[in-house]
């Protein structure tokens, strides 16, 4: 059968293979060239070694914005995993109006980030308007704004995948440990959280990574104002490329690093949560 | 005992109520505000649209003549359908050859797809926007191949992994009947995966509608619009918005996604469910 389909190798794959390479890997292996050349456009590339990566050094501003952005990406990892967790706990036990409250906190996930954004940019300015203060007023504003906006688009999401993990428990497993005399917190530590570590696994794995690479609401809610400094990771990166002329390069090389974070992270976290996961 | 837990859940019912209205609370709060007039919708953004605030429906006009509304709807919804049939048609027929095939040229491309998964967007925004702009991509119509490249990876990973799950025998005994290998794909092997294609079509439909900077770096904007570029476009110069226009068109932008949500939600919730177990 293997010779049979062979040969359909210009159907089968072909199409995409070819927007692959235009859409991916064409640019990336450009990127990495480019971030060891100075340039405008990639025509006019000239190679100068490690410049942009020793030019990032002088560059304050994008080592505040990742300490910005790692700050914002443990609080809302931690929030986020929590409350959801919570919820999902909650809406399993048999109360009404389970589904409908499922609905609720879930829509919000299909709401695009730059109208998430101008959403609550009305509404926490409303509130702040109260003590005579804006979102912009200091980076402190948009940093809670922004993971309140954060929670309450990403709970729901979340929520939803923890519950399905917590139905799939077997309940002879729970009736087991009742029996066996356990209360709600042993059975709770003891038989939920290990049985659902599959869950947590990819739960914290997507708070983690929509954390570090979040850029539509960033922008839509604070642009990074006051001055740059509620600017993360991904919008530093853009306004270095659009925002500044001669620091494409720069530019790029932020890119080269900020990928290789979010690569750093992922396997890391991937690797020492799946580890703990358990079989029944 | 028993009636404690009742109680117990209850006072759950009552407490879950009470944050579902607060969680709809912000999507009201703009309702209300685009019935405002412009100069009380920052002054007093919690106040009722009534009296001299009350503008009936001149918010909505003004959005949809200054962002172009409508024609941002139509390509959005144009890049996004056309985008995710071609994603799920091309990659489900990529992943079988993949899987059916094994050499290196197939193991080296299913690698770079995974790896793809973990690369993030800015990582190749700018040489990306520098390509597509060469190869003359910036239309609607070239954006869907930007978005089959960019959404091959997750959709290639999914595919392979329900692929592996298909029992050989089947597809054999298709090519014994006599079925050429697209036969085979069309009418045995792309039936079964439907579920599969189902929550890879969802995912992607969230991105891409969603999708700002992707379309902003690569189409043309004075021609094209999508609906996440229009709204951004009212900010304009440094900090004045028209937030009139904005609220009009923020309302005109939500409730399209919460009708279409409201039908199509058990899919939905099923298909985000199914894809995290997955991925």
């Amino acid at each position: 059968m293997e010779k049979a389909v062979k040969r359909y190798f210009p159907i089968f794959v072909l199409p995409t293979l070819l927007a692959f390479i235009i859409g991916f890997i064409a640019p990336f292996f450009t990127g990495i060239y480019l971030s060891f050349c100075k340039f405008t456009t990639i025509n006019d590339a000239k190679w100068t070694g490690l410049d942009n990566y020793i030019k990032i050094w002088s560059d304050k501003t994008f080592g505040h914005a990742f300490w910005y952005t790692a700050a914002f990406t443990v609080v809302t990892v931690i929030l986020i995993n929590v409350l959801a967790f919570a919820a999902a706990l909650a809406l399993t036990k048999k109360i009404r109006g389970t589904n409908l409250f499922r609905t609720v906190f879930f829509m919000p996930n299909l709401i695009g980030g730059i109208i998430l954004g101008y959403i609550w940019n009305l509404l926490l300015n409303g509130v702040l308007q109260m003590y005579s203060r804006t979102l912009t007023y200091s980076s402190v504003y948009g940093f809670w704004g922004l993971v309140i906006l954060m929670l309450w688009q990403q709970i729901g999401y979340m929520m939803i995948i923890y519950i399905a993990g917590i139905q799939n428990i077997p309940t002879d497993l729970i009736e087991a440990a009742r029996i066996d005399g356990a209360d709600n917190k042993q059975l709770l530590k003891n038989v939920i959280i290990p049985m659902v570590m599959p869950s947590i696994t990819i739960c914290t794995f997507l708070t983690l990574t929509n954390g570090f690479k979040l850029f539509d609401q960033n922008l839509a809610l604070t642009n990074g104002e006051p001055s740059n400094m509620s600017e993360m990771l991904a919008l530093n990166i853009y306004n270095t490329f659009y925002g500044r002329t001669g620091w494409e390069g720069a530019g790029q090389a932020k890119a080269v690093i900020f990928f290789i974070l979010v690569a750093v992270i992922a396997l890391t976290q991937n690797h020492l949560t799946s580890r703990k996961e358990v079989q029944a | 005992m028993k009636t404690k837990t009742k109680r117990k859940g209850a006072g759950l019912t009552v407490f879950f109520s009470v944050l579902s209205l607060l969680w709809v609370y912000p999507i009201f709060l703009v309702i209300e505000n685009s019935f405002k007039k412009k100069v009380y919708i920052s002054k007093k953004p919690f106040a009722w649209p009534s009296g001299k605030m009350f503008t009936g429906l001149s918010n909505y006009a003004t959005g949809i003549q200054k962002t172009g509304f409508v024609q941002a709807f139509g390509w959005t919804l144009f890049i996004t359908v056309c985008s995710v049939a071609v994603i799920i048609l091309c990659t489900s027929m990529c992943a079988w050859y993949l899987n059916r095939v094994h050499n290196k040229v197939t193991r080296a491309i299913y690698l770079l797809c995974l790896f793809s998964m973990i690369v993030p967007f800015q990582m190749v925004m700018f040489p990306l926007s520098k390509i597509a702009n060469m190869m003359k991509l910036y239309t609607p119509w070239g954006l869907i191949v930007i978005y089959l490249g960019f959404g091959a990876g997750l959709a290639v990973f999914m595919f392979s992994g329900f692929i592996k799950s298909i029992p050989l025998e089947i597809e054999e005994a298709a090519m014994i009947d006599g079925c050429s290998p697209l036969q085979t794909f069309f009418y045995v092997v792309f039936p079964i995966m439907k579920p599969t294609a189902i929550t890879i079509a969802i995912l992607e439909t969230m991105w891409i509608w969603n999708d700002y900077l992707l379309p902003y770096l690569i189409l043309d904007i004075k021609k094209y619009k999508t609906v996440s570029i229009a709204i951004q476009y009212l900010r304009g110069g440094y900090g004045s918005i028209d937030m009139g226009a904005m609220m009009g068109v923020l309302v005109l932008a939500v409730i399209p996604i919460i009708v279409f949500y409201l039908i199509c939600q058990k899919y939905i919730i099923k298909g985000v469910v199914a894809g995290a177990v997955k991925g």
